[in-house]
């Protein structure tokens, strides 16, 4: 178990060190100086003026330093938890920008994966043995799954809110209000986050349920199947045991896909001008705000593995075979 | 008489059409007989198996009727079959290496299983049965995956016979098994009715050398009929079908060195069942065979509890 455990830490550990280094990279080499549109945002026309701002600029943001340099600075700040100052948001730190921003991410994010999941499961295992509903319902999974996110993004926006009018299409809550604590503020950050989340649980939902549906079938043919309605076992008792197996490869596919689900949450929070850290990244794209660009890849980096990990030992718990193969038995 | 079976037909159904599995089988099985059900692979002997318990999406019932002790067996009503499935017929399958959920302990499994067919777990009992096939208890408290092969089977054996099945099917249980564990097994079956767990047993398989260890009656069944049924030892010493001999021709005897004698296959192979040929269906591979074969042998007793479906026998 601890072996076990040791190993999974020590290839998230690669994996962040990887990760964190191509996160400093990218922004570095990507073309665009962040501090000339600084200078330029100040419109100060003197040339020994704009040639101090330079200065000042670089130094502040460590930029007169060698790129070897600059990345053991960063790795040393990292470490003290200082993500630098944001660009774009000039002179406020980037972690500030970011926690701003993390809980509107997480609140899309984190129920439309587990509720898709959980939802698409059930609904694939109880579609797989209704003829009628296999046949109907799950062409639509199909058609679900294979959409891009920001595209049924755009169908939901335009349907619902533009023509429809029931929901409202851009921003986290209403333009005329502050974030306060109050059920008219609550209520309204609901109203904005329902069609963001339907597009993303929509999503995944389809492709969930195709994966049980087949899964559960494949369960329902197995010999441990055939053995217990040999025995004349009824048929909730058979299909509770194929639903427990089939969940486990849906487990797995869960830690794959959700890499891919937080890239579409990122998506589809642009569509709706969603101030979640999909925006944010649109932003310091859009700014050349290095500090801003690596803190949110940091963030998600570090929100898919957390997940990752959570995921390994559920599967540790659910599988009993996993556990064998960490006794060191051959599975 | 504990099992009658009279003119049994059950087809397949596949694209090509109707493949004739079982094609009027019919046998009697008295209380406490052990039947082995021999043959090759094809000749409906699996078929027969299922069919006396569950019988799988692509099996249809044509004709004939099953009769276990003087009450009519559903066996095309997969409904009304489960009142007597696991309580009056039983089976041990031939998967039982994988026949065990993987993810529940084995004691909280049984324990559902019977609950879902309204007994209770005799704790007692089922440690008193595992104790005699020599299964240690704390194999209850395990995942089938910690357990070996040959457990497995034996753990399955137990399940089975929980309910005191009054029918015991026993399909091909000994084939993935070495020799020395074929052994036990057969042993821990013959223990099973010796105890009165089961009333009666058929032992399906392909095995004719371990067959006649096990069983009172040896049944040969060729390309979804009966061939020959007789008692073990009249079957081994005193064939009569000519396929039988072949069958046994076809052993290899211990102690003799086969560099001087070939040994013989039987030539050919099984007719096809989507158009099985008129007449005896062993006619193309039979050395005997004559002008009367072209008109079907019927299944004739030419001694005491000795049938042989053979104009020639």
């Amino acid at each position: 178990m601890r072996r076990y455990f040791g190993r999974k830490l020590l290839i998230y550990g690669l994996t962040f060190f990887v990760a964190v280094t191509v996160n400093w990279m990218i922004p570095r080499f990507m073309p665009g100086d962040p501090v000339a549109s600084m200078v330029a945002r100040a419109n100060v026309a003197r040339p020994e003026a704009v040639e101090a701002m330079r200065a000042y600029y670089n130094n502040l943001f460590g930029f007169d330093q060698s790129l070897w340099q600059q990345y053991v600075n960063f790795w040393g700040a990292l470490f003290q938890g200082d993500f630098g100052l944001s660009i774009w948001l000039f002179p406020t730190p980037v972690s500030d920008v970011i926690l701003g921003a993390v809980p509107y991410t997480l609140a899309l994010i984190i129920p439309s994966v587990l509720l898709s999941w959980v939802v698409g499961n059930q609904f694939g295992a109880y579609a797989a043995r209704r003829k009628l509903l296999d046949n109907t319902v799950l062409p639509v999974g199909y058609v679900l799954t294979a959409m891009p996110y920001m595209w049924l993004a755009l169908l939901l926006a335009w349907s619902l809110g533009v023509i429809g009018g029931v929901f409202p299409v851009a921003g986290g809550y209403s333009f005329s209000m502050r974030p306060h604590w109050s059920w008219t503020f609550v209520l309204d950050l609901l109203h904005h986050w329902t069609l963001p989340f339907l597009s993303l649980f929509l999503v995944a939902l389809g492709g969930w349920a195709i994966g049980m549906r087949n899964m559960i079938i494949y369960e329902l043919e197995s010999d441990y199947s055939n053995y217990l309605s040999a025995l004349g076992a009824p048929s909730r008792l058979i299909r509770r045991y194929a639903f427990r197996n089939a969940v486990l490869p849906q487990i797995t596919g869960l830690a794959l896909q959700l890499g891919v689900l937080v890239a579409g949450a990122l998506v589809t929070e642009i569509v709706f001008a969603y101030p979640g850290l999909g925006s944010l990244i649109l932003n310091a794209i859009k700014n050349k705000d290095f500090f801003l660009l690596q803190g949110s890849f940091l963030f998600i980096v570090l929100g898919v593995l957390i997940a990752n990990f959570i995921i390994d030992i559920v599967y540790v718990v659910v599988d009993p075979r996993t556990r064998a193969g960490m006794a060191g038995a051959q599975a | 008489m504990s099992l009658r079976v009279s003119e049994l037909r059950v087809y397949y159904r596949t694209l090509k059409g109707e493949v004739r599995a079982l094609d009027g089988m019919s046998f009697d099985l008295a209380d406490g007989e052990i039947i082995g059900l021999v043959g090759e692979s094809g000749c409906g002997k699996s078929t027969l198996g299922k069919s006396l318990i569950r019988m799988d999406g692509r099996m249809h019932h044509v004709g004939g009727s099953v009769e276990l002790d003087g009450k009519e067996l559903p066996i095309a009503d997969d409904r009304r079959m489960n009142d007597f499935r696991f309580k009056e017929v039983s089976l041990i399958p031939q998967y039982a290496m994988s026949a065990l959920n993987p993810t529940r302990k084995i004691r909280k499994m049984v324990g559902e299983l019977l609950k879902s067919r309204g007994a209770a777990l005799d704790a007692a009992e089922l440690e008193r049965r595992m104790d005699q096939v020599g299964l240690p208890r704390e194999v209850l408290d395990r995942y089938p995956i910690e357990l070996s092969g040959g457990m497995k089977q034996r753990m399955v054996m137990v399940i089975s016979t929980l309910l005191d099945p009054s029918l015991l099917i026993a399909d091909e249980v000994t084939s993935a098994l070495d020799v020395s564990t074929q052994k036990a097994v057969a042993r821990a079956l013959l223990g099973f009715r010796d105890s009165g767990y089961v009333k009666s047993m058929i032992f399906v398989t392909h095995d004719l050398a371990l067959t006649h260890h096990i069983a009172d009656t040896i049944m040969v069944m060729y390309a979804g009929k009966l061939a020959e049924k007789a008692p073990a030892h009249v079957i081994v010493k005193a064939p009569r079908h000519p396929y039988t001999k072949l069958l046994l021709d076809s052993l290899p005897e211990v102690g003799v060195r086969y560099s001087e004698r070939r040994l013989e296959g039987i030539a050919g192979s099984p007719p096809s069942l989507l158009h099985p040929p008129a007449g005896c269906r062993f006619r193309d591979r039979c050395p005997l065979a004559g002008d009367e074969c072209a008109e079907e042998p019927p299944a004739v007793e030419i001694a005491p509890a000795h049938h042989v479906a053979c104009w020639k026998a």
